[in-house]
């Protein structure tokens, strides 16, 4: 299970970086919505996949027997996909409101915070 | 098998036995203080004249909360207290060592400046959006990645200070701003989900996220694991959140586009939260790696500094030349970090601290000449010195401070960079410090010379855009004596520095030899 699943975390990567590479606000926010997911299974994929062997500690033991799947990086998915759904939803409306004010969703367009033609500052005076 | 006669013997197996002591609840205390405030604040938020009431007061008892967590740990060492009680590496450790305490009592004092600045600096409507809200939130955020001991943890916390962030970068949503949110908050996004990719292979690797823990099973793992691509994870990671080249166009981009109070708050503990995390995990956890990894920083370093200066050098905008001045600075501190040395990261370190104050002091002292009549831009700015000397006077010794002239407090941890580079012999390093100092001597000299010195230059009718009125309001006391405190500081720093320096130095210590940290967070394995 473990080789598909690295491979398939490597393509939504993959998907991913392409998607950053675009000029368009709309590709980039797509591309982050995979790359969360992708580390989330990658984080997954990183706690043994296994469904045979319950995480149930026994009587004598201290701690899970090795096949079992790990528990805790599922919590820590839980509590990464709760953040990349908030920052999703912050970025999708920061993009829509961008493109309301100024009109374009194409990142180089927005040159309003490093305009093209600023003066250089003056020599002397 | 034994069975247990009663559970209760049991318990002392998972759990902490001993009552939390009552100085160790100084411990989470400053986090918990900020979620509490900030969530009243929130509850408060069309209040607005009240706000400012409520936050001033709680951000100095924050400022003598960190003061006491910092006296505490100097006296009594490395503290720890683990949440819910369970044994640690189960549950999470806040783990304060100097260092932690140092930059957390240092970053308070900050908020409070600008919680001071802030009450002049905010309109009402940005008030109601939350002003002083996100302000508690985001000191939640940088002194919970202060003070904690686990990884995952830290991820947590940069996601607290970087949505808080967000929020503060749009009040007001001016489209410039929103512009420079969208390139903020991708790029910063990217950054904390390297982070996050690194510490999902940290996890599969060491089976533990507990600082104290991993710095344990570092040294059995070397060899058998591939730390190395683990490390350069998070130096990526990091050094983008600290703006280090090539990772730090973000922000020049979006540092100059909010309330002047908001850029000079990022200015000051934004990027420090990166070179923080860069001193804990690369500094102390993973020390072999980051010698094999030196070279690389160095260079890093180097480009940062230098292109960082050349950068305000070319700028027209002052605000924005602070934004470059920034970056400049953190290369220095990467410096440090490369050096790995004593006499390096206590300069880091230093340096950190300095560049707190500095730049957030900077950054009020420009909006403090727009408010004097003055002008963001270069070409139209000047006359500030006959209009009011004193604050001309002020923004100069911040200005020699951030070059790193003697007697302020830039001056101290360069020299200490200087040493520790020509003692390894890397001359190259040392010479981009100093040429780093002169450049920025420079730009800041330039600055002067124009904005301040220079007579008030004609104005030119209808020519830029209208300004924001809230950049062109009368001076209030609030807002002289934010900076005031500031430039005492860097003042006081500079002429008297041993206890700051000594300071560094015991924290710098503490990251090379972390048996200090592992004891406290597993006082029964280490006495073993």
């Amino acid at each position: 299970m473990e080789p598909l699943f690295a491979v398939l975390v490597g393509a939504l990567f993959t998907v991913a970086f392409y998607l950053f590479l675009s000029k368009h606000i709309i590709r980039i926010l797509m591309g982050a919505a995979i790359l969360s997911n992708g580390v989330n299974l990658l984080i997954f994929t990183a706690g043994r996949v296994t469904r045979e062997v319950p995480p149930v500690i026994g009587h004598d033991a201290d701690v899970l027997s090795a096949s079992a799947a790990n528990p805790l990086p599922q919590a820590l998915i839980l509590t990464a996909i709760v953040i990349a759904f908030s920052f999703f939803a912050f970025l999708l409306v920061l993009g829509f409101r961008t493109f309301q004010k100024l009109e374009t969703d194409r990142s180089d367009e927005m040159r309003l915070a490093e305009p093209v033609s600023e003066p250089s500052p003056p020599v002397g005076y | 098998m034994a069975v247990p006669s009663t559970p209760l013997e049991d318990l002392s197996v998972a759990y902490l036995m001993e009552p939390v002591a009552a100085a160790d609840w100084l411990i989470p205390a400053p986090v918990v203080w900020c979620l509490l405030v900030g969530s009243v604040l929130v509850m408060l938020r069309k209040r607005t004249a009240l706000q400012p009431l409520i936050a001033i007061p709680s951000l100095m008892v924050l400022v003598f909360i960190t003061l006491g967590l910092l006296w505490h740990v100097a006296v009594n060492g490395t503290v720890t207290m683990t949440m819910g009680r369970w044994l640690p590496p189960f549950g999470i450790s806040f783990t304060v060592d100097l260092l932690s305490a140092f930059f957390a009592a240092t970053s308070s004092l900050v908020a409070l400046a600008a919680g001071i600045y802030g009450r002049s600096d905010v309109d009402d409507s940005s008030r109601r959006y939350g002003f002083y809200p996100f302000l508690l939130l985001i000191m939640a955020g940088i002194l919970g990645a202060f003070l904690t001991g686990d990884i995952f943890n830290l991820y947590v916390w940069f996601e607290v200070l970087l949505i808080s962030s967000f929020g503060l970068l749009v009040l007001g949503s001016r489209p410039v701003q929103l512009d420079g949110a969208v390139k903020y908050a991708f790029l910063n996004l990217i950054a904390t989900t390297l982070f996050l990719v690194a510490t999902g292979y940290l996890y599969g690797l060491f089976g533990t996220l507990n600082m104290a823990d991993i710095a344990i099973k570092a040294s059995e793992l070397r060899g058998a694991a591939p730390l190395m691509t683990l490390v350069t994870l998070f130096l990526l990671a990091f050094a983008m959140k600290a703006a280090a080249f090539p990772v730090n166009f973000w922000l020049p981009a979006s540092y100059h586009t909010p309330r002047i109070v908001v850029s000079a708050m990022f200015a000051g503990l934004l990027t420090k939260v990166g070179i923080y995390a860069l001193l804990r995990i690369l500094g102390m956890l993973f020390p072999v790696e980051r010698q094999e990894l030196s070279f690389l920083i160095a260079l890093a370093a180097a480009f940062t500094m230098i292109l960082g200066v050349m950068g305000a050098l070319a700028q027209n905008d002052i605000r924005r030349a602070m934004g470059f001045l920034v970056i400049s600075g953190i290369g220095v501190m990467m410096a440090g970090l490369a050096l790995g040395s004593p006499a390096g990261l206590s300069g880091a370190i230093l340096y950190a601290a300095h560049s707190m104050v500095v730049m957030t002091a900077l950054y009020f002292a420009v909006g403090i000449s727009a408010r004097l009549g003055s002008s963001f831009k270069l070409t139209e700015a000047g006359g500030l010195y006959a209009r009011n000397a004193a604050v001309a006077g002020l923004t100069l010794v911040l200005f020699l401070s951030v070059a790193g002239l003697p007697p302020f407090s830039g001056f101290w941890p360069k020299i200490m960079l200087v040493k520790a580079s020509l003692d390894v012999g890397a001359w190259w390093l040392a010479g981009a410090i100093l040429m780093t100092g002169l450049l920025t001597t420079i730009a800041v000299g330039r600055i002067w010379a124009l904005a301040y010195w220079r007579p008030a230059p004609e104005a030119a009718d209808g020519a830029g855009e209208t300004p924001d009125p809230m950049d062109t309001q009368p001076l209030s006391f609030g807002a002289t004596a934010a900076l005031g405190g500031l430039v005492v500081i860097t003042i006081a720093a500079g002429v008297w520095p041993e206890p700051v320096m000594a300071l560094a130095q015991e924290a710098a210590r503490g990251l090379l030899d972390p048996s200090a940290y592992v004891q406290s967070v597993f006082p029964v394995e280490a006495s073993q």
